[in-house]
């Protein structure tokens, strides 16, 4: 059992890839077009506020980086530390739903 | 050919002597044309320290039991010629990484044969009494990806270059998936969905990270990296058919 959870994190974390690839290239493409004429927050807020494009954007955003980062730093542990097993698999949740709380507070907070 | 690096000269080895606490012993080896690192080996063990333990037996690219580290990197010593390895004329020669040392340049390979046996490379015969041969197009997909890695010879040379078995010392191995790889190719076996339930494991084709150090040091110029991005591929698609 333990062997399929190898393989489905697996497939989430090349799924969540595949989702933040084209995620990270636009939240690039914005920085460098909304810092043109200097940059301010009332600035940015006033494009995000009350947008819900913006909103799913980010709100997207949040959800694939934390299933990515989760997954790939539970990995980077197994191998380069002793640490294995169910401690590290309740850590490694216990990251993702802070990254998710972290994550959607933000959003929550320009949106 | 390569006779101007120094035959009729000396070649230093520095050799592993002991257990995993052992040292490195250095002899003096007089250079022959040819000369391979295993025919130095067998000079050192029959001239200068009968005591030395190493293991070979064809002497010619068969077997796979002579592989050793050779200054640092794992390579079957039977075909790596002595004078063209050598750096300022000397050659440092261990046991094979990632492998517990017996004695001297010998290593148990119990580990490596049973994770072979862990990865499923068994052949489950579809028809164990066929009176016929079976007829493979031999320009089939599945017979060319068989064939591309079926020459293994079992060396562990990959296994010593893979740092992710270095790593996690559980992990089957780029041998064992290769050969894992030969078998779900294979249309006269019974079992894909066993092969590829056996290498869908904590630690197994999912572990690899893609470094290509087997396929660099493989002595038959296989490519265990592609072999087992394939078993990737197979078991991410049996897994979202239901099938795994």
């Amino acid at each position: 059992m333990t062997g399929r959870v190898e393989l489905w994190l697996y497939i989430a974390q090349r799924l969540s890839a595949m989702v933040l690839a084209p995620l990270v290239l636009l939240h690039l493409a914005t920085i460098v077009y909304a810092i043109r004429g200097g940059l301010s927050a009332s600035e940015i807020l006033s494009r995000t506020q009350g947008s819900i494009l913006w909103a799913g954007f980010y709100g997207l955003f949040v959800v694939a980086a934390a299933i990515h980062g989760t997954i790939g730093l539970r990995v980077i542990l197994r191998e380069m530390t002793p640490w294995r097993g169910k401690s590290l698999n309740v850590a490694a949740i216990g990251f993702c739903l802070v990254v998710l709380f972290l994550g959607f507070r933000a959003v929550e907070a320009v949106t | 050919m390569e006779d101007s690096s120094g035959a009729g000269n000396e070649l230093t080895f520095e050799v592993w002597r002991g257990g995993d606490d052992g040292h490195f012993a250095t002899y003096t080896v007089p250079h022959q044309d040819k000369q391979t690192v295993l025919d130095a080996v067998t000079y050192i063990q029959r001239r200068l320290d009968p005591s030395l333990s190493y293991r070979f037996a064809c002497r010619i690219g068969m077997c796979g039991s002579c592989a050793m580290m050779v200054n640092g990197a794992p390579r079957w010593t039977c075909r790596t010629n002595a004078a063209r390895i050598a750096k300022d004329r000397k050659i440092r020669l261990a046991p094979l990484r990632n492998l517990p040392v017996v004695k001297d340049l010998v290593t148990d390979m119990t580990v490596f044969f049973e994770k072979w046996q862990k990865a499923s490379g068994t052949f489950v015969p579809s028809d164990p009494g066929a009176a016929e041969f079976a007829s493979v197009p031999p320009e089939s997909k599945e017979r060319k990806a068989a064939s591309a890695g079926i020459e293994c010879i079992g060396c562990g040379v990959c296994y010593a270059a893979c740092d992710v078995v270095k790593w996690n010392p559980d992990y089957l191995g780029p041998a064992q998936l290769n050969r894992a790889w030969t078998l779900v190719n294979d249309v006269r076996d019974a079992d894909r969905k066993g092969h590829l339930a056996a290498v869908a494991v904590d630690a197994g084709c999912h572990a690899c990270h893609s470094h290509q150090n087997c396929t660099t040091y493989c002595p038959k110029g296989l490519n265990p990296t592609e072999s087992i991005a394939g078993l990737k591929r197979a078991t991410v698609s049996a897994a979202l058919k239901g099938d795994l």
